[in-house]
């Protein structure tokens, strides 16, 4: 046994899932479906901490279904599902909660609260799932609206936003409770491409400067090869998006779904390079 | 067809008991969203008493200028009051009240929840660690539960001082002998009649505003189908209910 496996072999499972490159979503031959619609079948695959999956497919493959299955707002019909080395297939709604704790979720249409202002939105779970003091929470709320560059609007209704800064604002929400892994679900979709580009910007400098686990569905590829393809850099205080090349532009995992089956899993090369008929078609 | 029809009755009136079960236990457990709960006291309460206020002031009136015809035929119109009164504490005043509150309320909360449903706002409640059940239906049910007997309190007033108006007014009878029948002819059974109905009643337009709501499938079509499944089967549930609690009532207290 050479160190490195006596190292493993003497860490709890605690530590171990909370180190570098360990697995923050497992899913273990997933199938799903609903009558007789089969939405998922033996889907497999690995999320690590630090990395990026961008799951792609065209609409109705299953995408959304995946992040709804790691949120337990779905149950599988077979397999298993690990999330931050919990069983979440296996819990109930009431246990789930303390899994949600560390997953941030951005819907495909933002799901602002249109009672609450976007600053109670962005706050909602530290003012009402958390005993923080509340200028803690206002602190916080500030911190992470300036970051997306929204703070002058943290008294605006969602109804007074545009689309792409309601989008901003969701994932200002996902990201107030600093979780581990956050969950993208079309964040791009309907939005012109340069408000696209700002939510993109968004997504990469929170995987770079906050190192967020994540996974983005999208069937826009423009946005997840943007995403894969840059990276957050800070100089001199200065927050700028730059384009990638080499070993950094394949850290970003991708997996195409058909019809409910994984396609393709691999890198941004690889899957520019795949000569199966279905993936030209759907990267041409 | 039958088969079917039969399931999904069952799988809702399955459904609808679980909610139910699931907002009692909430209830007593934590976390306890309170200002969420005065909120919606205020939101069904106080919102609901201007409706509340002209339908019990209307039917008072009209049941008096109604009744103030047919007691004449038997020399009866000093008892008007006490006909007033009983009919309005222990029948109109939480039945009325209760299905102007199921059009203003229930349909409101299936609308609400439905409109949170589509737009996966409730989806994103549960992803922030919320349970809608213990959010979104545990305050609308107390409010129910507690704001429409106080509402039925104030109906059986104002019902029974919109027929002293008629009484007085247009039927000539002395104010005195009005409020003296009255008096006289309500007993202690009347007013636990009239207290006890409206909580029940309460407790079912909400929650079966909430079962639909929470429930809702098909986008705006669906929030709209279900605003009408909310008024329908909560009115239909206030008629249904009325007649067994009064039925218990009397076999318990009369």
């Amino acid at each position: 046994m050479n160190k490195s496996d006596q190292t493993a072999s003497t860490m709890t499972l605690d530590e171990a899932l909370q180190g570098p490159g360990a697995p923050v979503v497992v899913f273990d031959r997933v199938s799903l479906s609903f009558d007789d619609l089969a939405v998922l079948e033996d889907v497999c695959f690995t999320l690590r901490a630090g990395h990026t999956k961008i799951i792609m497919g065209a609409s109705g493959a299953g995408k959304s279904t995946i992040l709804k299955l790691i949120l337990g707002l779905l149950h599988p019909d077979a397999g298993a599902i690990w999330v931050n080395g919990a069983r979440v297939d296996l819990m109930r709604e009431r246990e789930l909660m303390a899994v949600r704790a560390n997953i941030g979720m951005v819907f495909q249409e933002g799901a602002l609260f249109d009672s609450l202002t976007v600053r109670e939105n962005v706050g909602y779970k530290l003012y009402e799932e958390t005993d923080l003091p509340l200028d803690e929470v206002g602190r916080r709320v500030e911190e992470v609206l300036g970051f997306i560059g929204l703070s002058e609007y943290i008294e605006r209704m969602p109804s007074e936003l545009s689309g792409g800064q309601r989008r901003r604002v969701a994932i200002a929400r996902a990201m107030a409770a600093k979780p581990r892994l956050l969950l993208y679900d079309e964040p791009t979709t309907g939005l012109d491409p340069i408000t696209a580009t700002t939510v993109d910007d968004e997504i990469i400098k929170l995987r770079d400067l906050e190192n967020v686990t994540s996974i983005l569905v999208t069937h826009q590829l423009r946005d997840a090869f943007y995403v894969a393809g840059h990276a957050a850099v800070r100089n001199d205080g200065r927050v700028g998006i730059v384009p990638v090349s080499g070993a950094k532009s394949q850290e970003a995992e991708f997996i195409m779904l058909r019809d409910g089956r994984i396609c393709f899993e691999g890198t941004a090369d690889e899957l520019r390079r795949d000569q199966d008929s279905y993936l030209r078609t759907f990267l041409s | 067809m039958l088969e079917n029809w039969t399931k999904k009755a069952l799988l809702e009136v399955q459904e609808y008991f679980r909610l139910i079960f699931d907002a009692i236990r909430d209830t007593f457990t934590k976390p306890f969203y309170f200002h969420d709960v005065i909120e919606q006291f205020d939101a069904i309460g106080v919102g609901s008493l201007t409706v509340v206020l002209l339908t019990g002031l209307f039917t008072g009136a009209v049941l008096a200028l109604q009744s103030g015809l047919s007691l004449d035929q038997f020399g009866a119109r000093p008892y008007i009051g006490r006909l007033v009164s009983a009919s309005m504490v222990r029948e109109l005043g939480p039945v009325l009240t209760a299905l102007m509150i199921t059009g203003r309320v229930g349909s409101g909360i299936a609308a609400e929840l439905g409109s949170m449903g589509v737009t996966e706002q409730i989806n994103a409640l549960r992803a922030l660690g919320t349970d809608p059940v213990r959010k979104l239906v545990v305050p609308r049910m107390l409010a129910g539960l507690f704001m429409v007997p106080i509402l039925t309190v104030i109906s059986d007033f104002t019902g029974i001082f919109g027929g002293w108006i008629i009484a007085r007014y247009q039927l000539g009878v002395a104010t005195s002998l009005y409020w003296t029948s009255i008096i006289d002819g309500l007993y202690l059974e009347d007013a636990w009649m009239g207290l006890i109905k409206p909580f029940f009643l309460g407790f079912v337009i909400v929650t079966i505003g909430c079962h639909v709501g929470l429930r809702v499938t098909g986008g705006t079509q669906g929030v709209g189908r279900a605003t009408t499944q909310a008024v329908v089967a909560g009115s239909v549930a206030v008629l249904v209910m009325d007649f067994f609690v009064t039925k218990l009532i009397y076999y318990l207290i009369y």
